[in-house]
């Protein structure tokens, strides 16, 4: 997957070059292992800045909205095409304001279960070949890729990117045998009480940081729901009640929207997976719908048209 | 000052004659997060923590802390009038606290406790408290203490320090308070604190991450505050509240008022620099309305305008937190080095370069 650096810098430099861009959106190596640091360039000398590694999880179509720049690159693996298309959908961003750089994806590495399962600080984290090699005072830990990917790059089905204008490698092969929503389901056939239980424990960490909404490229409002002051719909405080108000709205909000991208567990410094919220939803808008977001950009978001044939067995 | 022996065999021992006369913190794992809590009985503090996931600062700055309570009955004698809410103020003890986060809550009080102004919720709190500290002889990679007004040792803040020798701590007595704690727990053995010494030089020599501060208190607060580096630096910040809530010097809060039915708390909540309507006014205007005029606001805060009003260095104890825990990165450490070598003679604040 590094290899896509080359080829990434290459293009950069050259529409930067050629002015078919003002600037390219990408990540630069950060200072801390298995942390990358989104960035921009308008200079061709800047592409060397430019990486590509598996700690690229933060999605940059959220860097794409409202942007009034003429054009911009931007690098774009499978599900920042996806909330591209989204955004574009949703007028964030035209269509021929962007030049995507696509990279089909090999799935980004899970900095907390690495953490978890090593001993001590980590140093550094190298990956070669499918495999994460992970340094310590103590010495060194190899893993394979497959087993430290984060989950929902584990169950992705939407690997190479949906729409691009130049492509930083060959499409990859889709995952096929993959189950992608069989820990909502997991969630579904809990009992009532069980499924009170579990949304407790896991919204119970939250700090009400709201990196989980930042860091989404769906969440863009210009005064979000628990923000607003007049009137106020939500408390401030760390009651509970008012926690899962904003988690759970916050999920609705994303119905039919959400590409499952992961960049809102990655972001939150307390390690909740809210993506259980979102995925319900997916679910949902699959099942129901046959609806999944960001593959076309001709065909509206599932909650945006209205079909005579739409389920309506919730009517009573 | 004073140096006492704890044989580790006396250290559960002395923690539960301490439970006579104070309520315990300490860091423990939850759930896979390190983070400060009260101590059962019997629960001991995980010395194998370094710095946990949030700073030690709740402790006496609750994220959420009612102020007054009030009724808003009619048939009520008492409505409206706010009543300040009970508080358990007894004495308590913090257990393997920082020296990092300590000196955090020196620096914490200036704000708290002034000559214009005395907060008595963080006051009473922070008063109540006795706090022993942990020397760190294995820092993080992250850790820039030694270079933000702090160390490994450092003692501001503490009333007892610790050192862990293998089969026992030392412990300086540093305060009063930190005298009477190791009386109730037992802890009387005097001895030489050389090691200390010796232990404090060899843990100064592990850190080796920095911040650059020399020329920020000279340096113009137009030129910084006009500086061409912020829009890269702020480009990748998301305005969420990591950096502020993880950071143990972050002091900022907002008052709510609650009502529940006919009753009413006047609370406050942490509130972060980083978040859009932190600056808002009533009439909609906002002050800071872009991000990189947020992001700015904090580094110049941390590392200028508090050096320049207090000259007592930055507001910064280099605990790292921030930088481990952005979520795109954003690394202060990078930005000191931006401002601290800002080339201010060919820079004008009001044209650019």
């Amino acid at each position: 997957m590094t290899a896509y650096t080359e080829k990434i810098r290459e293009i950069a430099q050259r529409l930067l070059k050629e002015c078919k861009v003002e600037m390219v959106i990408g990540f630069r190596a950060g200072t801390m292992p298995m942390m990358n640091e989104p960035c921009f360039i308008r200079k061709p000398d800047q592409a060397d800045q430019l990486v590509w590694d598996s700690n690229c999880g933060i999605n940059l179509a959220n860097y794409l909205t409202n942007r009034k720049e003429g054009k911009i690159g931007i690098v774009a693996k499978g599900c920042d095409s996806r909330n591209i298309v989204n955004h574009i959908l949703e007028n964030k961003i035209q269509r021929d304001q962007v030049v995507v750089i696509g990279v089909p994806c090999l799935g980004m590495i899970d900095k907390r279960k690495i953490t978890r399962e090593t001993e001590g600080e980590i140093l550094a984290v190298t990956e070669t070949d499918g495999k994460v090699s992970v340094q310590t005072a103590g010495g060194e830990t190899t893993f394979d890729k497959a087993d430290v990917l984060q989950s929902n790059c584990r169950v992705c089905t939407h690997r190479n990117p949906v729409i691009h204008d130049e492509m930083a490698g060959d499409p990859v092969a889709e995952q096929t045998d993959v189950d992608p929503y069989a820990d909502v389901k997991a969630i579904e056939a809990m009992s009532t009480e069980d499924k009170w239980n579990f949304f407790d424990e896991l919204l119970s960490p939250c700090i009400r940081c709201y990196a989980c909404r930042n860091a989404c490229p769906l969440c863009y409002c210009p005064t979000c729901f628990v923000d607003e002051s007049k009137p106020q719909w939500v408390g401030k405080s760390q009651d509970p009640l008012d926690i899962r108000t904003f988690h759970f709205l916050r999920a609705y909000h994303c119905a039919g929207r959400c590409t499952d991208c992961g960049a809102c567990e990655r972001a939150c410094p307390v390690g909740i997976n809210m993506r259980v919220l979102t995925k319900k939803l997916n679910k949902d808008c699959l099942e129901q719908y046959g609806w999944e977001a960001g593959l076309s950009l001709d065909s509206r978001p599932a909650l945006d048209i209205y079909n005579p044939n739409d389920p309506d067995e919730f009517i009573k | 000052m004073k140096v006492i022996k704890i044989d580790k065999a006396q250290w559960t021992k002395g923690l539960d004659a301490l439970r006579e006369g104070y309520r315990l913190y300490g860091p423990v794992k939850e759930k896979e997060i390190a983070c400060f809590r009260e101590l059962a009985d019997g629960q001991t503090p995980d010395s194998e923590i370094k710095n946990t996931r949030l700073s030690p600062k709740s402790l006496v700055f609750p994220q959420s802390e009612a102020m007054m309570a009030y009724s808003l009955d009619k048939n009520d004698d008492e409505q409206g009038i706010c009543k300040e809410v009970p508080k358990d103020y007894s004495p308590r003890a913090v257990l393997g606290i920082r020296p990092c986060d300590a000196k955090a809550m020196v620096l914490v009080r200036m704000n708290f406790d002034n000559g214009d102004y005395r907060d008595p919720y963080w006051l009473n709190l922070y008063e109540a408290t006795t706090f022993v500290g942990m020397a760190c002889d294995n820092p993080c990679s992250t850790c820039f203490c030694t270079t933000a007004g702090c160390g490994p040792y450092h003692e501001e803040g503490l009333d007892l320090l610790l050192s862990d020798q293998g089969d026992h701590y030392l412990a300086k007595v540093l305060s009063d308070k930190g005298q009477a704690l190791a009386q109730k727990a037992g802890w009387t053995t005097e001895a030489d604190g050389q090691p200390m010494e010796s232990g404090k030089a060899t843990a100064e020599g592990k850190i080796t991450a920095a911040v650059e501060t020399d020329r920020l208190r000279a340096l113009d607060t137009l030129a910084l505050h006009g500086a061409d580096f912020w829009e890269d630096i702020s480009f990748s910040c998301i305005n969420c509240g990591t950096c502020t809530f993880v950071c143990p010097t972050c002091w900022c809060f907002d008052i709510q008022d609650e009502v529940y039915g006919k009753k009413g708390v006047r609370m406050r909540n942490w509130d972060s620099c980083m978040f859009p309507i932190f600056t808002v006014h009533t009439t909609g205007h906002n002050p800071r309305d872009t991000k990189l005029q947020r992001l700015r606001q904090r580094f110049m805060h941390k590392l200028k305008y508090f050096v320049d009003k207090y000259d007592k260095g930055i507001m910064c104890v280099g605990c790292g937190r921030c930088v481990q825990q952005c979520p795109v990165n954003i690394d202060i450490r990078k930005v000191s080095h931006a401002m601290n070598s800002l080339d201010a003679e060919n820079f004008c604040a009001v044209q650019g370069k």
